[in-house]
Formats: C-alpha cells, sequence, structure tokens
C-alpha cells in the first residue's frame, strides 16, 4: 500500500494570518502524503487547523494577509506556488470538494442540474446536451431518486441530505483523483450521515476516488477512514492506520479524544469522561507541546516541542508526538475495564 | 410475519376494562411527581398564501397529539430529526409559542394560553437554554448583565445582585472575574455556561434545554452534560433535554421519549430504550449511530434507513413511519398505531413491536399517553390485534 507512489504529498505546510491582534499559527508543520484511492481523515476539534489544511491545498486560503510555508506537490504541481491558471485546471477537474453546510454552498437562484452542468463545461469541451445527460447519471448515482425530474429543481425544493448529494455528485462531475469533503455529515441527522457515508464508500470503490475526509467526529472516521491524522492546535499530534489509531492510540490527546466518545455499546459511565479545559489561542500558543496545559501526563520535557516521529519499530507509519515512552504511554491510557482514556491528574500512575 | 386482523378487536372488551384499572394507577402514581404534563398537545403552523387576500392553504404538523409527563427533579430526554417538531414541542412548553390545542400543566395549573402577565411569575420556575450559544446571547451585554438582568425583573434587591451573579459564574465552572466580559471574548463551551447561569438566575425548577451541546466539540460535550448533571444533584432540577441523535441523551436522561413527525413513536426508561428498542425507527437511529471502533464497524452489518422524512404538510395515513419502514404492512398504511404500554413503562406505538416476546404482546396495555386519533378506525376498540414478534 505504501509502495505505490503517493497521490498527493504535503510537506511541512505552515499556514498563518496576520490579524489585527497579531499573528495566528493555524496550521504549523503539517506533512502527510495520501496514496491512490486511499480515504484519509483529519480529525480534530473547531480551531485545530483541519479545515485549513484542505483549504490551503485548493488556494482557497490566499489572501493578502496570508503566509504559507512548506509543499503541497499534486502530480506535478506545488499547489501553494501554483499560479491562479493553474489552480482553475486543478480545481473541481482533479481535486474536487464538499463543504460542511450544503444550504450554503449551492447558488440558491440556479437550478443544480445548471451547476453541474456549468461545472463539466467549464472543464471539458462537451455540448450541454451531454453534460446534462451525465449530470442526470451523476445525480442518479448519489442517490438522488427521480433525478431526470430533479435535475430542474432549484436547491430550496431540496432537503438537506439531498443538497449534500448534489455537491458530491457536482464534486464528481469530472472525476476528480482527490475528493476533498471538509465535514461532510455534520450539518445532517444521523440516519442520512450513514446514507452519505455508505455513498461515500461506494463511489471510492466504483471510482478509484482518493477522499480526504475532514471531521470532528471519530465515529464517523471508524466507519470510512483507511488512515487518520489527529490534528490539535494547528499541529499533528498521531497519525496512522485507523487500527492503530483506534487500538493502540499513542497521544493523550487521542486518549481523551477516544474516552469522551459516548459508546452506547457499553455500559455507561457514571460520569462522562472528557478532556479539561478548551483548546489554547492560536494566537499564543503554549511554549513545546500545545497540549500540554489540558495533560494530566505532562512532565518537564514537555516545556520543549516533541517531534512527530515513530516510536514502535515495528510500524514505521504510525507517528505520534509525545515524549512519553511507549511502555508509560501503554500504562497511563489505561482508564480501568481495558478502556483507552485520559486519566485525571490525580488518578494518573505515578 | 402476520398481519393484524381488525375483526379479532371484539375479544378485546375484557381487557380493555383490566386495562383501565392499570393506566388508573400508573396515572395516579405519576401525578405523585409530576411536575409538568402535557396532554394532547398539537401545534399547527399555517401556510398561508395569496397577495390581497391571504387565506390559509395547509397545515405544518409540527406536534401532533404528544402526552408526555416530566418527574420533579428527573430528566426526559427527546430525540428525533431534523423536523420532528421536538424544538417547537420545547418552545411550547415554556410559552415561547401557542399550541392549537391541548394542554400544558404546570404542577397541576392549566398554562396553555396563560397571558403574558400570568406566565411573568411562572418564568422564574421555568426557564430554557437554547441550541446556539453564539446567538442566545447578546453581543452588547456583559456577562454580568446578562445573568442579572432576570434577577432585577424578578424583584432580586439590587445589593444582592452582583454576589449572586459571582456565586453563579463559579458554579457554572467560569472564574467570577468574567463578569464585565462581552460573549464574544468567550469560547462556545463558556458561552453555553454563561447561557446556563442565565437560567439558573431565577433558581428555575424545570429547565428546558435545546440541544445544548450539539453546536460544541466532542470534548466540551461531556465537560457541558456532566455540568448539567451535577446541577441537577445539588439543585433538585427537573429537565427536558431535547437532542438529535441517541448518544448524547443516553448519559443524562431518566426516561427518552422518541418523536417522529410530530409525535411520540416510543418512550422507556434510558437504558430499556438501548437494551430493547421495540419501535423500527428507534432501531433505525441506533443503528445509524457509527460505533467508534473499527472492528465492530467492519463487523457490523448496516442497514440504513433509506429515504428521508416526508413533509409535515401531508403527513403519511397510518403509522408516520411506515413509508420508511422495513417491516410496514396494510395495517401500519391505514391505521395509526397507538402508544401500548410493554413491560416496564416501555411503551412504543408500533403494529409491529420489536424485541418484546408474545406474553409481553398479550399482557400490554393501552398507554395512558397514546394519541386521541390512534387506533381502530371505525373506533370499535383501541387495542388493535397485535402481529408477531419480529424476529
Amino acid at each position: 500500500m505504501s509502495s505505490t507512489r503517493p497521490l498527493l504529498s504535503v510537506k511541512d505546510l505552515a499556514v498563518s494570518f496576520a490579524t489585527e491582534d497579531g499573528v495566528v499559527h493555524a496550521v504549523d508543520g503539517v506533512s502527510y502524503t495520501l496514496a491512490p484511492r486511499e480515504i484519509l481523515a483529519i480529525v480534530g476539534e473547531s480551531g485545530s487547523g483541519k479545515s485549513v489544511t484542505v483549504m490551503t491545498l485548493m488556494g482557497l486560503t490566499r489572501g493578502v494577509n496570508a503566509r504559507f510555508g512548506g509543499s503541497a506537490v499534486f502530480g506535478s504541481t506545488d499547489l501553494l506556488t501554483a499560479t491562479e491558471e493553474q489552480l482553475e485546471r486543478i480545481r473541481g477537474n482533479d481535486i474536487a470538494m464538499i463543504f460542511q453546510d450544503p444550504m450554503t454552498s449551492l447558488d440558491p437562484v440556479y437550478k443544480i442540474g445548471d451547476q453541474i452542468i456549468e461545472q463539466i463545461r467549464a472543464h471539458e469541451n462537451v455540448s450541454k446536451a451531454v453534460a446534462r445527460d451525465r449530470t442526470i447519471t451523476l445525480l442518479d448515482e448519489v442517490g438522488i431518486p427521480r433525478a431526470r425530474e430533479r435535475v430542474d429543481s432549484y436547491p430550496h425544493e431540496l432537503s438537506g441530505g439531498m443538497r449534500q448529494r448534489v455537491m458530491i455528485a457536482m464534486a464528481l462531475s469530472c472525476n476528480p483523483s482527490i475528493l476533498i469533503a471538509d465535514e461532510p455529515t455534520t450539518a445532517l441527522d444521523v440516519t442520512i450521515q450513514a446514507q452519505i457515508l455508505e455513498r461515500i464508500k461506494q463511489l471510492r470503490d466504483s471510482t478509484d476516488t482518493a477522499v480526504i475526509i475532514v471531521t470532528h467526529d471519530l465515529g464517523v472516521v471508524a466507519d470510512i477512514a483507511d488512515r487518520i491524522v489527529v490534528m490539535y492546535s494547528g499541529r499533528i499530534v498521531e497519525q496512522g492506520t485507523v487500527d492503530e489509531i483506534f487500538y493502540d492510540p499513542q497521544h493523550p490527546y487521542t486518549w481523551g479524544l477516544l474516552g469522551s466518545i459516548t459508546r452506547l455499546d457499553r455500559e455507561r459511565p457514571r460520569r462522562l469522561p472528557s478532556i479539561p479545559g478548551a483548546p489554547p489561542s492560536l494566537l499564543d500558543p503554549p511554549k513545546g507541546c500545545h497540549f500540554r496545559p489540558r495533560c494530566p501526563h505532562e512532565f518537564d520535557r514537555c516545556q520543549d516541542v516533541p517531534p512527530l516521529e515513530a516510536h514502535i519499530a515495528e510500524v514505521p507509519g504510525h507517528l505520534d508526538r509525545c515524549w512519553l515512552s511507549t511502555e508509560d504511554k501503554r500504562v497511563r491510557r489505561e482508564v480501568g475495564g481495558g478502556q483507552i482514556g485520559l486519566a485525571r491528574p490525580q488518578e494518573a500512575p505515578a | 410475519m402476520s398481519t393484524g386482523e381488525p375483526g379479532a378487536s371484539g375479544g378485546e372488551t375484557g381487557a380493555s376494562a383490566a386495562d383501565g384499572a392499570v393506566t388508573g394507577a400508573t396515572a395516579k402514581g405519576d401525578s405523585n411527581g409530576t411536575l409538568l404534563s402535557v396532554d394532547h398537545l398539537k401545534l399547527y403552523f399555517p401556510v398561508r398564501s395569496g397577495v390581497v387576500f391571504r387565506h390559509e392553504v395547509a397545515r405544518v404538523h409540527a406536534v401532533d397529539d404528544v402526552t408526555l409527563r416530566l418527574r420533579t427533579g428527573q430528566t426526559l430526554g427527546l430525540v428525533g430529526e431534523s423536523g420532528c417538531g421536538k424544538t417547537t414541542l420545547a418552545r411550547c412548553l415554556v410559552r415561547l409559542l401557542d399550541p392549537t390545542d391541548g394542554s400544558i400543566k404546570f404542577e397541576g395549573r392549566d398554562i396553555t394560553h396563560a397571558s403574558t402577565r400570568e406566565m411573568r411569575p411562572l418564568r422564574s420556575e421555568i426557564q430554557i437554554v437554547f441550541q446556539d450559544p453564539y446567538a442566545s446571547l447578546n453581543p452588547r451585554k456583559r456577562v454580568g448583565q446578562i445573568i442579572g438582568t432576570p434577577m432585577a425583573l424578578h424583584g432580586t434587591p439590587k445589593d444582592e445582585i452582583p454576589k449572586r451573579v459571582r456565586d453563579l459564574l463559579a458554579r457554572v465552572g467560569l472564574s467570577p472575574e468574567h463578569v464585565n466580559r462581552f460573549p464574544h471574548e468567550f469560547s462556545g463551551g463558556q458561552r453555553q455556561r454563561v447561557g446556563i447561569a442565565r437560567a439558573l438566575a431565577l433558581n428555575p425548577r424545570l429547565i428546558v434545554l435545546d440541544e445544548p451541546v450539539s453546536a460544541l466539540d466532542v470534548s466540551i460535550q461531556a465537560q457541558i452534560v456532566n455540568l448539567l448533571d451535577d446541577l441537577q444533584d445539588d439543585l433538585g432540577l427537573t429537565y427536558l433535554f431535547v437532542a438529535h441523535d441517541l448518544s448524547v441523551v443516553r448519559h443524562i436522561s431518566d426516561s427518552i421519549a422518541v418523536m417522529y413527525l410530530g409525535k411520540v413513536m416510543e418512550l422507556a426508561p434510558a437504558e430499556d430504550l438501548y437494551a430493547k428498542p421495540i419501535h423500527p425507527y428507534t432501531s433505525a437511529l441506533l443503528g445509524a449511530i457509527p460505533i467508534p471502533d473499527p472492528e465492530l464497524n467492519r463487523r457490523r452489518a448496516r442497514t440504513p434507513l433509506e429515504g428521508e422524512p416526508p413533509s409535515a404538510i401531508d403527513p403519511p395515513m397510518g403509522c408516520r413511519f411506515h413509508p420508511r419502514c422495513p417491516h410496514a404492512t396494510d395495517v401500519c398504511r391505514a391505521v395509526e398505531p397507538p402508544l401500548m404500554r410493554y413491560a416496564d413503562g416501555h411503551a412504543a406505538a408500533c403494529h409491529h413491536p420489536e424485541n418484546v416476546t408474545a406474553a409481553e404482546i398479550q399482557g400490554a396495555t393501552l398507554s395512558e399517553l397514546s394519541p386521541l386519533s390512534a387506533g381502530d378506525t371505525n373506533g370499535s376498540g383501541d387495542v388493535p390485534a397485535a402481529a408477531g414478534p419480529e424476529e
């Protein structure tokens, strides 16, 4: 799997924005690769830089106050330094994006069909009739009933789930090699979320599109992802396959995330486990490890930024950013009953 | 799978009399600790058309004959997807909306159509926390004013207010020094704490929580749920906790009501609902929640619920869920299922209940919470012939 040439390789990506209050380091040294057909999940809370990471790939964060570092190579193009013309050819055609809010990402005054036809014709030299036929096929593929009639609907005539399907159809209209989905199901109900996730998985299998899915929901990730990148406060804190992250998590923040999900298949706990405190301000992040102020396992070495590296010899692909030793981590992440979580300070083993 | 036979209802008369005795006893048991009772509540929003002559062309059946009981010191979770009427119901209870029909009683006092003036003293008893902490706090007011204004309006002596505000801030886990800050200086989780402090300002007995954690990150959600849990223990509060999925409410609820298109589908003690959901819609809601365990996910056979909820303007005949239900039969399309009470206070409105034994179906009684319109269309009996248990 890792032997194939990556489709996309992001290296030391840094994004900062100059604001009135100071410089916000939204993304700080993020590196990952995406293999063909792979579903990569980027997980993190609000303000962790997960959306900025993927929007930067599409050139959507460019502006007078934005500064970029590192590289993001797709094919032979560095997406960070690509000209606007190069990006226009790539956007929609090679890399397509679905946004969180299907209510605001469609133009309310155009029929949905026309919006998809426009995109197809912007990238390919085909007649309107051909593009329309393809649009109907696409709508059908993403699970919109009566696609032949719905193609002439306006966005307001459709429900949230249907609009998100239209967004997916639009994103797939030019057979992109990468589909970026930024919180694609956050605004949707659980039963509709299950339908959309199922559809994304089927599409990956039938079209060979690689997918980057950005989400804050680890449940969604367990269902769909091959590999996971966990971000906290602008940095990657852990990265590995879905099984590595769920069954052998190395970073205390990941323990906290895994511990704070309500599990319907288990006894209900007396108190819901949570991560104390709140994420730090990106204007003035703490020195050293960004998770230090919330971490019950913090010690003096945490004053320095831990490197993102592999700590387990057998799994070189499993990286984390924590100073604790692997044995120590295995002991400390146990919170009783074989469950993983972020122990309270007083309960932490000495 | 056998279908229901409407003709069989004649033999049920003896059973119905026994039902009456049982439900009567239960109702009496309930009345001891019932703080708020909602009876056959309906709220229809008119859809109007025409420029010169505005006339009603249709009605959105947002809440359609819902009966619920809130017991003192307990939490009722109210769960359903968007458009099921859960928020409308919550807003009716605090009288932000006027119900079309039915009644709301707070401690036995009918407040269904109480005027603004009549409601004023009750405002200190019933409070609400809204979903969006970014929209529900006035951006131009300081936190101290936001929490202090309700006290001033309800006659707390002026010199006591600053101290009480500080106490409340500490109570909800904020620093008393935050009193002079504006809402924009807080994170989402902190703002929701301010919203909770404001709701607590008047020492209410009932707090309606309308999706209080949906807008927050997972790790923060747990903090807020724990806070609400502590407050309930310390202050003896009664909660109505509205949520759009079954994962959040599990921790905090004593009992849970599942709504779909304006109707209550299932009502059960919290753990029973998860252990053995009776209504297929509840099963579907539970099944749709992804399990945060890759191995279990791979093994789990997924049958996502197809389709979407139909329009509440023209809801389906019979059982509202039948167009999406995998077990739907002719009886579901024709007859609205009554809310039947099975063992252990677990009630569901379904012609083809799951996870119940034949004996439990035999012993089921009509719940006093059942909608008036439910049951046989010809009105011969309120207990339809039950179908065999679903395997």
